[in-house]
């Protein structure tokens, strides 16, 4: 199965300068650290992680928007590049991103209409009134009603912003969508609906989704498969169902016992201690070995690789857990 | 409490003074006085009682009717017999046209500089952040000096001089907001679709920014007049027979003692024109930045 998405060992090191101030000695924070996964054309990959785990920098290296330091990222089996060439924009057509915050994405002072219309007129297709006409129909395909034609983005409401947002990508006839947190700015009652019109879209354009969430549930409501990040790599991948009932890896199985449920009593969290050490200096070895309950000395020397499982799934740990699905320990 | 009409005159108040903090008296006159200046400018063909080179040399140096003269020469007539008030309507217009046209290019200039060190960082916004140092650094007179003293005046010239004034404050604020503009999620989204840098700068940042800039440009109006009226004073800005408010005053100078309406009228203009442009552009500062309202 040729995939439509394949990254290859993803690479982003930024150079910052250390403690102390001006005079702090030079040192590399690896935001993103050695990231391979693929996306078969129409389905769904959802990339769960707290925050500052390189969740976002792998969604703007994946789409060419920031330059990368290392690895290969193939889009429908051309590679994607930083530098703003012909192949570049042209690429642009057919990649589109999702904003977490649809407010500061759009810009106020122009009307919804001509914001949905722009990436048409960027990329010069069609007639002045066939690109009007387009917007229109997609509008109506991510439910905004042609009143909205002439408004300005303040005086919607955040989940029409953000079908606004979704418009704007959408007009280009794109095949891969990368969303980045495209719901956690807005209220819980919309978040449904725009769930909602993310997988009815998905059907209707038969897009393919990079998901990118720190919300479990949702990831596992629209994706064919999950990846978890820690510290710019990814510590788990595989089928949601199989992940979020058994997890294999510590973290995940910490992640998923943080999933608020109404049955939480009598079930054994398990409760991750300490925050993540910082990417700047990653702790040798396996780099969650100071919060793992379950660390050895392997696990402090040597860094697990992303090994498949007997299931089909990938994880990146010495010992992972198989047979105790977290869930069941209720 | 027997007034039954009380409540309406209460309501009637209260109105007049939301009105009034809105629109405050001192911002109304300056925009009914800059109103007045600019329909004037727009007329003078029409208004001027005389031709403004026009002589008259039996009428020299006649009084004006406050003073005393009749009502041939309005605001009386200078050392040989022109009329001021034509001559002043005519300076207003030649003035106001020096201010825009070289505040217009100010602001291009500006706002492309700062787009341009705002675009590349590096080494471009060093060499244009160190053009701006060396402008705010040297009296522009004494720039503007050199200039006419080697290139000699014509009117076109002095308006590009004029041009080269204030446009390293308009580049400055420019470069600060489309830098911020730039990490702003409408900025990168509009070049993430693959949008050219000139659609990103002149369709989206530039509308965005516009009423800072807008305000920058009503502040240097003003000093622009000025810079003209001390040029001109000095005899090295409009140059006669074309007339201008700083020229009218230079002029006058020498008869300030026997005959000092020649100078009085132009200096009020000039005094009441750039503080009324001041004013309001303080008061645009105030309503247009949302961080103040």
């Amino acid at each position: 199965m040729s995939a439509l998405l394949e990254v290859e060992g993803l690479v982003k090191h930024y150079h910052v300068r250390g403690g102390g101030g001006l005079f702090g000695a030079p040192v590399v924070l690896k935001a993103v650290d050695g990231v391979s996964f693929a996306i078969p054309a129409g389905r769904t990959l959802g990339l769960v992680g707290e925050s500052g785990c390189g969740k976002s920098t792998t969604a703007r290296l994946v789409l060419g928007t920031l330059a990368r330091d290392g690895g290969q990222v193939m889009f429908d089996g051309e590679p994607v590049g930083s530098v703003r060439d012909t192949r570049w924009r042209a690429q642009r057509r057919a990649m589109q991103m999702v904003y977490q915050d649809p407010l500061s994405a759009l810009d106020r002072r122009l009307t919804v209409g001509k914001q949905v219309v722009e990436p048409a007129l960027v990329h010069g297709l069609g007639a002045s009134a066939e690109r009007h006409e387009k917007a229109l129909t997609i509008m109506d395909a991510v439910g905004l009603s042609s009143r909205f034609f002439d408004r300005y983005p303040h005086e919607l409401s955040g989940g029409q912003r953000q079908r606004v947002v979704l418009a704007r990508a959408l007009i280009l006839s794109p095949k891969l969508l990368v969303c980045d947190e495209p719901i956690s700015a807005l209220d819980v009652s919309i978040q449904a609906q725009v769930i909602n019109l993310l997988v009815d879209l998905q059907e209707k354009f038969s897009l393919t989704y990079l998901f990118i969430s720190h919300d479990l549930k949702v990831v596992r409501q629209v994706a064919h498969e999950v990846a978890v990040m820690y510290l710019g790599r990814i510590v788990e991948r595989g089928d949601p169902e199989a992940l979020f009932h058994a997890p294999a890896h510590p973290y995940t199985q910490a992640l998923v016992g943080a999933i608020p449920t109404p049955r939480t009593r009598g079930r054994a969290r398990a409760a991750l201690q300490g925050d993540p050490p910082s990417p700047i200096n990653t702790p040798p070895g396996c780099s969650f070995h100071p919060r793992c309950p379950r660390a050895e000395a392997r696990c402090r020397s040597e860094a697990p690789l992303l090994r498949p499982l007997a299931d089909g799934r990938f994880a990146a740990c010495h010992f992972p857990v198989l047979s105790t699905p977290a869930r069941e320990a209720a | 409490m027997t007034d039954a009409s009380l409540p309406s005159t209460e309501v009637e108040t209260s109105r007049r003074r939301r009105f009034f903090r809105a629109w405050p008296p001192a911002v109304l006159l300056a925009l009914a006085w800059i109103a007045f200046i600019a329909l004037v400018s727009i007329f003078a063909d029409w208004l001027k009682p005389y031709d403004f080179m026009a002589l008259d040399l039996r009428d020299r140096l006649a009084e004006p009717v406050f003073m005393g003269g009749t009502f041939r020469h309005l605001l009386g007539s200078d050392e040989l017999g022109r009329d001021v008030l034509s001559r002043l309507i005519e300076s207003v217009r030649m003035s106001l046209v020096i201010a825009f046209l070289s505040t217009l290019i100010a602001a291009a200039i500006g706002v492309s500089l700062g787009f341009l060190a705002a675009h590349f960082r590096g080494w471009v916004e060093q060499v244009i952040l160190g053009a701006i140092d060396f402008m705010a650094a040297i009296p522009f007179l004494i720039i503007a000096l050199a200039v006419l003293a080697f290139f000699g005046n014509t009117l076109t010239l002095f308006i590009l001089l004029m041009g080269m004034h204030g446009w390293e404050r308009i580049a400055r604020i420019t470069r600060g907001l489309a830098i911020a503009a730039k990490e702003q999620g409408y900025a990168a989204a509009a070049s993430e679709i693959g949008a050219s840098p000139f659609r990103v700068y002149g369709a989206h940042i530039l509308p965005n920014i516009a009423s800072t800039l807008i305000v920058a440009m009503t502040l240097n109006i003003p000093e622009v007049i000025l810079l003209e009226s001390g040029l001109s004073f000095l005899g090295l800005g409009v140059q006669p027979p074309l007339t201008s408010l700083g020229n009218m005053v230079g002029y006058g100078r020498e008869y300030i003692q026997t005959a000092p309406w020649i100078l009085l009228s132009p200096a009020v203009v000039i005094i009441l024109t750039t503080l009324a442009v001041s004013v309001v552009g303080d008061w645009l500062r105030d309503r247009l930045d949302p961080t103040l309202r």
